[in-house]
C-alpha cells in the first residue's frame, strides 16, 4: 500500500475521457490515479497535464455516468504498473493484465512500470540468428530474424490474425526450448478472441503462451495499455530471464485509433487523417522495444499486425509503420480471393534483417541466391501476367511461357502452403524444385558452380520423378 | 527536499527568487521565477534534474522544452538554470564514440552496463579519463587569432589539430605544454586584453550557432562515393548538399550508410534521428572490423555517430541534428573535407511539429510550424567549402547528406519540398525500383546535380574528358527507354522497329551492368571513378555495336545474346589493377562486326518489361 495516497473531491470538468480537477497538492505526471465515480463503479485514469490551477485525468473507461460533485478522484502516487513473473504464461488477461481466465491470481516476481526505458542503442546487439516461422514464403524469402519487428500488413477479411496465431504457435527457434509467445490482442472481436483462444488451447506450446486479450468493447482507452503490458512481460522474459520471446500485437489499427480518440479529446492539432502528430513517435516506443542486448541472452521479437484501411499502404497507419519496422509481410487479397493460405504477396514483403540472419551455419549457404532468384523470376511473371492480358500468351515466347508457369506454381505450391508447416529442409527443396524446368541462363543470380552442384545431384531425381518439361532445348548447366 | 513543506505549499503565490515548474504536459514545461531567464539558456528540472532548454519567456514564465521523458514531473519541482545555451563538447574522444543528442556517450554508458536509458543520465560527452598526447606548434611570444592550430593530438592514425577556440580573444601566447592531458585539461595561457586565459584540449560551442569561417570558397571538386549512379550522374559536391527522399524500403538508410562506408571524406558524423535501434548497432559491429581503405585503421575510427532513436525523447531527437552540425564543423575548421549523414531530418521536422503543437503555435502546412522552411534552411546551409579562421591557412569542407521520409513516398509533402530548394543534388529514392530489387533504387527521371557544371573540369582532369559527354547519353538512353516502354506496355516489345528493340536492349545493360550496385558484394560495392567511367564508356559502345551489328543484317535476338555482351553484364564484379584496360577492350569486341552467323538457340527470352 502506498503511504502517499491522496484523494480530492469533485471535478471541474468531464468531456468524453477526460475529467479536469483543481489541482491538489504534489500530482505527478503521468502518475496512476482511481476514479471513484457517485454510480459506485470504479474507473482507472492517468494524469496527463498539470499546471498551477488544474489536473487533467484521462479516464480509461470513459466518464460516462461521473457527475461533479460525488466523484472522488485517488491518486496512487505512481505510474501504471504492472506484475510481472513466468506465472503468466499459459495465462489469459484482460487489456491491463488481470486474469480472466479463472484462475488465480498469478504472483508477480517484479513489479514494472509498463512504459519501460529506451534501450541504449550502444548496448543492442546486432541481429544474427534466425527464426523458423515454418511459412514457407516468410522463412525462405523474407526471414523473421530474433530481435526483429516485423509486422504483418492485412486487411479487413484477410487472414491476418490467423497467419499471427500460426506463427505464434508454429514458430521454432533451432535447439532453444527457453521460447515464449506474449500475444495482446487489441480492440478485437469475440469472434477473434475465440480464434486466439482455441489456435492456443490446441497448441503444444501452451503454456509458454501468454495472452492479453482488449476486447472491442473494452474501454477504448485501455487499448493504450495493452501493448505496453505486453512488452512489458515480453521483455522482462527477454531480459531478465534470457528467454527467446515472440511479442504478437493485433491490431496497431485498433490501437491507433484509440490514440486519435484521445488526441482528439484533448483538442489536440490533428495531423493526417486525424491522427495526432505524434504517431510515429507513439509507436516507435513500442516497436523499438525489440531487439537483443549485449551481454544478456535473450531476445524479444515484435509481429505487429495491421490491418491496411481500405487495403490502402500509403495509408497514415501501415505507412509509420514500415517507416518504424524492419520490414514488411504484405498480404493480398487477390490471392487470399484464389484460395491461397497464407495469402502472402511476395514482391513487396521485406526482411531488412534477412542478411544477418542468413546463410552458413543459420540456415543455407545458398540462401541468398535462391531467394534472389525466386523473387526476380516472380517479379517477372507478374509482369508478363499484365503483358498477357494485352497481348496474349500466344504472343510470348516459349521463355516467357516457362516463367508465366513458374509464377503459377510459386503461389500455388511454395506460397499456398495451407494448413501444414514446412519445416526449413522443406522449404528449401520446394524453391529448388521450382527451378529445376527452367533453363540455367535464366538462373542469372546463381552463381554458376552452385547451379551445376544442385543440377549433378537433383537433376536425375527430377527425371525420375517424370516432371512436366516445358524446353528440351535447354543447354547444358 | 524536504517533503513537509511541499504538503503545506497549496496553489498561490510562492516565496521569490526559487525557480519551480507551474505547468506541465508532455515535454513542454513552465516554470517561473528563474533569475534572467535566457532563450535558448539550459536549465535542469526537477529532482532529477532533467535537461531542458528555455524556448519561450513570457512574464516571469519561462517555458521549456525538456529533452528527457517528464514522467514523475511535479508542480512546484525545483528549476535550475545554467550559465548559457546548449553547447557540444569539441575535442579528442570524439571520433569513434556514440552519443545520444545530448552528447551523452552512449557507447561509454553501455559498457558500464547501462542498457536503458533512464531520465536525468548525466556523464561527461568525452572522457576525463583518457589522455591524450599534445605536440605543440606554437612557441610562446606568439601572437595568436581565434581558430589559430595550437598543436596536434594523434587520435589513432588520425592527427587531431587543437584550435584556439573560435570565440576566444585574440592575444599573445604565454606557454603551451607538450605532455598527455585529459580532454578537459588547461594546455596553456594565452594574455588578451581581458586579461589571462586557459587554452584546453577541448572546448565548447553552442550547438544552434553556427562556427565562423574565414571565408566561402565555392564548390570545386566531388564528394567521391564509389557509387556508380552517384558519382557518373548526380554528384554532389564537397561542401554541397544532396537530400535523398524514399518511401518506406526503398533504401534510404543503405544509402546513407554506403556513403558512410565508403565516400572519401576524412571524417564522417552519421546522425540516426528518430531512426531504428537495430540499425545503429549494426552499424555499429560492422564498422568497428571494416577496415577504412585510406588510413588502415576501423572504419569507426573517422566516424561519429549520434544515436537518438525513434523512441528516445522527441526533444532530444530535434537536437541531435544541431549537434552533428556542430561536431561536423569543428573537423571541418581543422581543415578536414567533412559528411554529415543525417537519417532522417522528417523526424527532426516531426519533433519541430510536436514541440510547435505543445505550445500552441499556429500551424501550416500539415501541422508543420510555418518557421520549418527556415529551419531547414539553417541547417543545410551550414554545409559548405570554406577557409576556416586562424593559421595556418588550410581549407576544410562540410558536405550535408539528409534523408526524407516523406509520408506515404508522395514527395509533394512539406519536408521534401522545403529541402529541395536548399540541396542542390537530390536522389530520388524510386519504390518501383526497390520492388524490382533494382538497388541503390535512385530513379534517373526525379534526380539531378546542379553541381555537374563546377565539378566538370575535376572530372576531366581526374577521371577522363569525355565523362560529360557520358553522362549526357546516359541519360538520353534512359529517358528513351522511358517513352518506348509507355509503347511497350500498350503494345508489346515485338511491335517495335529493330532499332526501338536495340535501344530497349541497350538500356537494360545500362540498367543491370551499370546502374545497379550491389552494397554487400566486396568487388562490386566500392568502384573508383576511373572504373566506374570505363564501364559507362563500354556500355555506352555495346550500344553503338548492336546499332551496327543491326545494319549490318544480325537479328536483334542475335546481338543481344553476343558472348561479350554477356561478360559485359559480369563486368560489375570485375577486380585488379587493370579493370579500365580489360573494359576498353572489351568495348572494342562490342563494336566489332559480328563475324559468323549464330549458333545460338533463337529462342529469344524475352527482354523483360521493368
Amino acid at each position: 500500500m502506498n503511504l502517499s495516497v491522496r484523494r480530492a473531491r469533485g471535478a471541474d470538468r468531464l468531456a468524453g475521457s477526460l475529467l479536469v480537477l483543481r489541482r491538489v497538492a504534489d500530482v505527478a505526471l503521468g502518475e496512476e490515479v482511481l476514479v471513484h465515480g457517485g454510480d459506485g463503479r470504479l474507473r482507472h485514469g492517468q494524469v496527463l497535464e498539470l499546471d498551477e490551477s488544474f489536473v487533467v485525468v484521462q479516464v480509461y473507461e470513459g466518464t460516462f455516468g461521473l457527475d461533479l460533485e460525488e466523484t472522488v478522484v485517488e491518486l496512487t502516487g505512481e505510474s501504471f504498473r504492472l506484475d510481472v513473473s513466468t506465472g503468466l504464461l499459459g495465462r489469459t488477461l484482460d487489456g491491463r493484465g488481470r486474469p480472466i481466465d479463472g484462475g488465480p491470481a498469478p504472483v508477480g516476481r517484479r513489479s514494472l512500470d509498463v512504459n519501460g526505458s529506451a534501450i541504449n542503442p550502444a548496448a543492442r546487439l546486432g541481429p544474427s540468428e534466425p527464426i523458423e516461422t515454418g511459412i514457407t514464403a516468410i522463412d525462405l524469402l523474407a526471414t523473421l530474424v530474433r530481435g526483429q519487428k516485423l509486422p504483418i500488413f492485412s486487411g479487413a477479411g484477410l487472414p491476418g490474425d490467423e497467419l499471427a496465431a500460426r506463427i505464434a504457435t508454429g514458430a521454432r527457434i533451432a535447439g532453444n526450448d527457453r521460447f515464449a509467445t506474449v500475444f495482446a490482442a487489441v480492440g478485437i472481436t469475440r469472434r477473434e478472441a475465440d480464434l486466439f483462444r482455441t489456435a492456443f488451447a490446441g497448441a503444444a506450446t501452451l503454456d509458454r503462451v501468454a495472452l492479453f486479450l482488449n476486447l472491442a468493447d473494452d474501454p477504448a482507452i485501455e487499448r493504450l495499455l495493452t501493448p505496453r503490458c505486453a512488452l512489458t512481460l515480453g521483455e522482462y522474459l527477454a531480459f531478465e530471464l534470457g528467454m527467446h520471446v515472440l511479442v504478437v500485437l493485433t491490431d496497431i489499427s485498433a490501437y491507433a485509433e484509440a490514440l486519435r480518440e484521445l488526441a482528439t479529446a484533448r483538442e489536440e492539432i490533428p495531423g493526417r487523417r486525424g491522427y495526432p502528430g505524434y504517431l510515429y513517435t507513439d509507436l516507435a516506443r513500442l516497436f523499438e522495444r525489440a531487439g537483443r542486448v549485449r551481454g544478456r541472452p535473450g531476445s524479444l521479437t515484435l509481429l505487429p499486425i495491421v490491418t491496411m484501411p481500405d487495403d490502402d499502404i500509403t495509408h497514415p497507419i501501415p505507412d509509420l509503420t514500415g517507416y518504424i519496422t524492419e520490414g514488411q509481410i504484405v498480404l493480398s487479397r487477390e490471392l487470399h480471393d484464389r484460395g491461397v493460405f497464407p495469402p502472402i504477396d511476395a514482391l513487396p514483403c521485406l526482411s531488412r534483417l534477412m542478411n544477418a540472419g542468413i546463410g552458413a551455419g543459420r540456415t543455407r549457404p545458398e540462401h541468398r541466391p535462391l531467394a534472389d532468384q525466386l523473387y526476380a523470376l516472380y517479379a517477372r511473371g507478374r509482369d508478363l501476367r499484365r503483358l498477357v492480358v494485352v497481348i496474349g500468351e500466344a504472343a510470348l515466347s516459349p521463355a516467357e511461357r516457362r516463367i508465366l508457369t513458374f509464377a503459377d506454381r510459386f503461389e500455388a505450391e511454395l506460397v499456398g502452403q495451407g494448413e501444414h508447416r514446412r519445416s526449413l529442409e522443406e522449404s528449401f527443396e520446394l524453391g529448388w524444385s521450382l527451378l529445376a524446368d527452367l533453363p540455367a541462363e535464366e538462373l542469372t543470380r546463381i552463381p554458376l558452380a552452385l547451379l551445376a552442384e544442385r543440377r549433378a545431384t537433383r537433376r536425375p531425381r527430377a527425371e525420375r520423378a517424370g516432371e512436366p518439361r516445358s524446353s528440351s532445348r535447354r543447354p547444358p548447366p | 527536499m524536504v517533503s513537509a513543506e511541499r504538503e503545506v505549499r497549496g496553489p498561490g503565490p510562492r516565496p521569490r527568487g526559487r525557480a519551480e515548474v507551474v505547468a506541465a504536459a508532455g515535454p513542454v514545461v513552465r516554470a517561473s521565477g528563474l533569475a534572467r531567464p535566457t532563450v535558448g539558456q539550459v536549465v535542469r528540472v526537477g529532482p532529477s534534474r532533467l535537461l531542458g532548454e528555455i524556448i519561450r519567456l513570457d512574464g516571469e514564465r519561462a517555458t521549456i522544452q525538456v529533452y528527457e521523458e517528464t514522467a514523475g514531473l511535479r508542480v512546484g519541482d525545483p528549476v535550475e538554470a545554467s550559465d548559457g545555451p546548449l553547447c557540444a563538447w569539441l575535442g579528442p574522444g570524439l571520433l569513434g564514440a556514440t552519443f545520444d543528442g545530448l552528447q551523452r556517450p552512449l557507447g561509454a554508458l553501455a559498457e558500464r552496463g547501462r542498457w536503458t536509458l533512464g531520465a536525468g543520465l548525466e556523464a561527461p560527452a568525452l572522457d576525463p579519463a583518457r589522455r591524450w598526447r599534445f605536440t605543440p606548434l606554437r612557441e610562446p611570444g606568439e601572437n595568436l587569432v581565434p581558430g589559430d592550430v595550437l598543436g596536434a593530438v594523434a587520435e589513432g592514425p588520425f592527427e587531431h589539430r587543437i584550435l584556439v577556440p573560435p570565440g576566444a580573444p585574440a592575444g599573445r601566447l604565454r606557454r603551451l605544454t607538450r605532455g598527455e592531458f585529459a580532454a578537459g585539461d588547461p594546455i596553456g595561457e594565452i594574455e588578451s586584453e581581458r586579461g589571462p586565459g586557459l587554452l584546453h584540449l577541448a572546448h565548447a560551442w553552442p550547438v544552434r550557432t553556427p562556427r565562423p569561417v574565414g571565408d566561402r570558397l565555392p564548390v570545386l571538386d566531388p564528394l567521391v562515393t564509389g557509387q556508380r549512379v552517384l558519382d557518373m550522374l548526380f554528384p554532389v559536391a564537397r561542401g554541397g548538399a544532396a537530400i535523398i527522399p524514399g518511401g518506406f524500403g526503398t533504401g534510404k538508410t543503405v544509402v546513407e550508410q554506403t556513403l558512410a562506408r565508403w565516400s572519401d571524406a576524412d571524417v564522417v558524423v552519421y546522425v540516426g534521428c528518430g531512426e531504428r535501434g537495430n540499425e545503429m548497432a549494426e552499424l555499429l559491429t560492422e564498422f568497428a572490423g571494416l577496415e577504412d581503405p585510406r588510413s588502415g585503421g576501423p572504419l569507426l575510427a573517422r566516424t561519429v555517430l549520434i544515436a537518438n532513436t525513434s523512441n528516445m525523447p522527441v526533444a532530444a531527437r530535434e537536437a541531435s541534428v544541431a549537434l552533428g552540425m556542430t561536431i561536423a564543423e569543428y573537423f571541418r575548421d581543422q581543415g578536414y573535407g567533412v559528411a554529415l549523414l543525417a537519417d532522417s531530418t522528417s523526424r527532426w521536422a516531426e519533433a519541430l511539429r510536436e514541440i510547435s503543437g505543445r505550445l500552441e503555435e499556429l500551424p501550416g502546412e500539415e501541422g508543420f510550424p510555418a518557421y520549418l522552411g527556415s529551419r531547414l534552411a539553417a541547417f543545410y546551409e551550414r554545409a559548405g567549402r570554406v577557409v576556416p579562421l586562424g593559421r595556418p591557412g588550410r581549407v576544410g569542407s562540410l558536405t550535408v547528406v539528409g534523408a526524407i521520409s516523406p509520408p506515404g513516398g508522395d514527395f509533394s509533402e512539406p519536408v521534401t519540398q522545403a529541402s529541395l530548394r536548399l540541396a542542390g543534388t537530390l536522389w530520388a529514392l524510386d519504390t518501383d525500383l526497390a520492388h524490382a530489387r533494382h538497388f541503390p533504387a535512385i530513379g534517373w527521371t526525379g534526380s539531378y546535380s546542379l553541381y555537374v557544371d563546377a565539378l566538370a573540369a575535376w572530372y576531366r582532369a581526374r577521371v577522363g574528358d569525355d565523362w560529360e559527354a557520358c553522362r549526357r547519353d546516359a541519360l538520353g538512353l534512359l529517358a528513351r527507354e522511358r517513352q518506348l516502354l509507355e509503347i511497350v506496355q500498350l503494345v508489346g516489345a515485338d511491335a517495335l522497329p529493330d532499332e526501338d528493340r536495340i535501344d530497349l536492349a541497350a538500356a537494360d545493360l545500362l540498367r543491370e551492368a551499370f546502374l545497379q550496385q550491389h552494397a554487400f558484394d566486396p568487388a562490386d560495392a566500392w568502384r573508383p571513378p576511373v572504373d566506374q567511367l570505363a564501364l559507362l564508356r563500354t556500355v555506352l559502345r555495346a550500344r553503338d555495336g548492336l546499332q551496327a551489328g543491326l545494319r549490318a543484317g544480325s537479328t536483334v535476338e542475335t546481338l543481344s545474346h553476343s558472348p561479350p555482351l554477356a561478360e559485359l553484364r559480369r563486368a560489375r564484379s570485375w577486380t585488379g589493377p587493370n579493370v579500365a584496360e580489360r573494359l576498353a577492350a572489351l568495348g572494342e569486341e562490342l563494336v566489332a562486326p559480328v563475324a559468323d552467323p549464330p549458333d545460338h538457340p533463337a529462342d529469344p527470352p524475352g527482354k523483360a518489361v521493368p
